[in-house]
């Protein structure tokens, strides 16, 4: 898909342009879990409209890497970050750095399906009530569109009043997905997001991300080999806390430059 | 192998005996408690019982009214001062403590409290409040009902909160929600049943209490709203009038152990209900 002769050729008007620009750039580095390091000196760029992956064994620091970009570590005393982490030419981790601001930029998606006890409605205008106050069609619309961009809308229409509980696994998990959406952020961060889900959902939740790549930043942690060459761009293999490598998706899976990765992805260890 | 099996077996078939036995046991009590009061409270029950207040002694006039209004009093005082202190405490213990040394040191204190017995919660109140202010008072009666409720709700909410997946609050907080919107609005939602019961079951706790008002809100012969002076209430005048040599004071004692009895089954009851038709929703 990126070959290097993509730009001579005609391309259709949603195809990404060639060289995007990096979303967030990540310099030399660390994290710590009270004295333990599980991420030392990453290195690492993530372009904009593209879909990133993070693979490698459990334990590898993806989950931390990814916890890192909305400061979400920053909910537990013992656990620090340091170095360097570019998002639109700020260091999120220098002192001062806005974070309520920050993870309106940043959404993020878990690996279990979050809905908030409250209605299908309420889940998604909550993230708009934090930062907007906005009039009552103002926000119903908000709230149609986020549904309808997280391919929702149809199955819920008609029950927006119930609660978010009340919908499937697959379900709730895009009304999370609405949920970060509705906020308008530039990057949304999944963590593991179809892995307590069925095949059918997890393959409606692989289509969307891909939908969703024309107007965001995603970058992806997961444990399922397929799913990173399915639906991503490009693919950063970590290992014991350090990034490996980082390429397009293909280049990765066909013909990486470094040893661990190969073994990795041939399933020789991990 | 095939020994383990059959062991493992036997201790399922007595365990199945026993654990309903256990249950029966409790039961039967529970059955036989509600029947003694009900056989001896619904001959006394009478309208004059919510009319007259308490009668002098050698008198036919009957009525509890200033006891049963003394108590609702009485309660929601402590309502008021100890669900709020608990529920903070708890979500405090939940939230923001977790397994530092001070939170640790708070649950602990915080079981000592629980377990402490309600004559001696009583004396402190009287210490700290009757003795300096040299009177009786409803108000140093619902102060000792409430040290009694903190712990109850403390306990009760911290373990409720803690049942919240972790996931919840970090979407929260993921999407930029500051902590105080995530605990008002996402997971004391979420808690909400669990917290309630815990509630309940403080407040049920609380309402057949004699000890502690014993020393603080004495009792009052009379009707009063005045929460500075000694206030009539239901256990303390169960426990004189059952007490008492005259048969129809022992009636009305009787009447007034049913009223509360089925005063807590109300409380469960439509608790209950509330409870169901939210979870109904969800």
């Amino acid at each position: 898909m990126t070959s290097t002769n993509a730009s001579n050729q005609e391309l259709p008007p949603a195809a990404a342009p060639p060289v995007p620009a990096m979303r967030i750039r990540v310099r030399a580095l660390d994290f710590f879990y009270g004295t333990t390091r599980a991420l030392s000196n990453i290195n690492l760029d993530i372009p904009d409209q593209r879909i990133t992956a993070f693979i490698g064994p459990s334990g590898c620091g993806k989950s931390t890497l990814l916890r890192v970009f909305n400061r979400m570590y920053e909910l537990y005393p013992d656990q620090r970050a340091q170095g360097e982490v570019i998002v639109d030419g700020e260091n999120i981790l220098a002192p001062g750095s806005d974070v309520a601001l920050l993870r309106a930029k940043i959404g993020m998606v878990f690996q279990k399906p979050t809905p908030f006890p409250m209605s299908v409605f309420d889940n998604v205008a909550f993230g708009i009530r934090l930062y907007e106050r906005l009039p009552k069609a103002e926000l119903t619309d908000r709230v149609e569109n986020a549904l309808r961009r997280a391919a929702l809308w149809d199955e819920v229409k008609d029950k927006l009043a119930r609660s978010g509980l009340s919908l499937s696994g697959g379900q709730q998990q895009r009304l999370c997905i609405a949920r970060s959406i509705a906020v308008r952020p530039q990057v949304i961060l999944f963590d593991e997001p179809t892995s307590a889900l069925d095949p059918i959902s997890t393959a409606k939740i692989e289509e969307l991300m891909r939908e969703l790549t024309a107007d965001y930043t995603i970058a992806i942690v997961t444990h399922n080999m397929q799913q990173a060459a399915r639906v991503s761009d490009r693919v950063a293999f970590m290992y014991l806390g350090e990034l490996i490598e980082c390429g397009d998706t293909e280049k990765i899976f066909t013909n990486p430059d470094r040893k661990q990765t190969e073994d990795y992805i041939t399933g020789r260890f991990g | 192998m095939i020994g383990l099996y059959a062991r493992r077996k036997l201790v399922d078939r007595i365990s199945r005996v026993l654990m309903p036995f256990a249950a029966f046991i409790g039961l039967f009590f529970l059955a036989w408690i509600l029947w003694i009061s009900f056989s001896h409270g619904l001959s006394a029950l009478r309208w004059d019982l919510f009319v007259n207040d308490t009668p002098p002694p050698g008198t036919d006039s009957y009525g509890m009214r200033n006891a049963f209004v003394g108590s609702l009093i009485l309660i929601g005082m402590a309502m008021l001062l100890g669900i709020p202190v608990g529920l903070l405490a708890g979500t405090w213990l939940a939230e923001y403590g977790g397994q530092r040394r001070l939170a640790r040191g708070v649950r602990f204190l915080n079981d000592i409290m629980l377990s402490a017995p309600s004559i001696e919660i009583g004396l402190f109140a009287y210490a700290i409040l009757v003795d300096p202010l040299k009177h009786f008072s409803a108000i140093s009666g619902s102060v000792a009902l409430a040290m009694l409720m903190i712990p109850i709700v403390t306990r009760t909410t911290d373990e409720m909160l803690a049942l919240v997946h972790a996931d919840m609050r970090e979407s929260a907080v993921a999407l930029g929600a500051p902590m105080w919107k995530v605990i008002s609005k996402i997971t004391w939602k979420a808690a909400r049943n669990g917290i309630l019961t815990g509630i309940l079951i403080a407040l049920a706790r609380i309402s057949g209490e004699t000890a502690p008002l014993l020393f603080t809100a004495l009792n009052n012969q009379y009707f009063s709203l005045d929460p500075l002076r000694p206030m009539a209430n239901l256990p303390v005048v169960i426990f004189q009038f059952a007490m008492s040599p005259y048969a129809n004071w022992q009636k009305m004692a009787w009447a007034g152990v049913l009223i509360a009895i089925c005063f807590i089954l109300l409380l469960s009851i439509v608790s209950r209900l509330v409870l169901n038709r939210g979870t109904a929703k969800s």
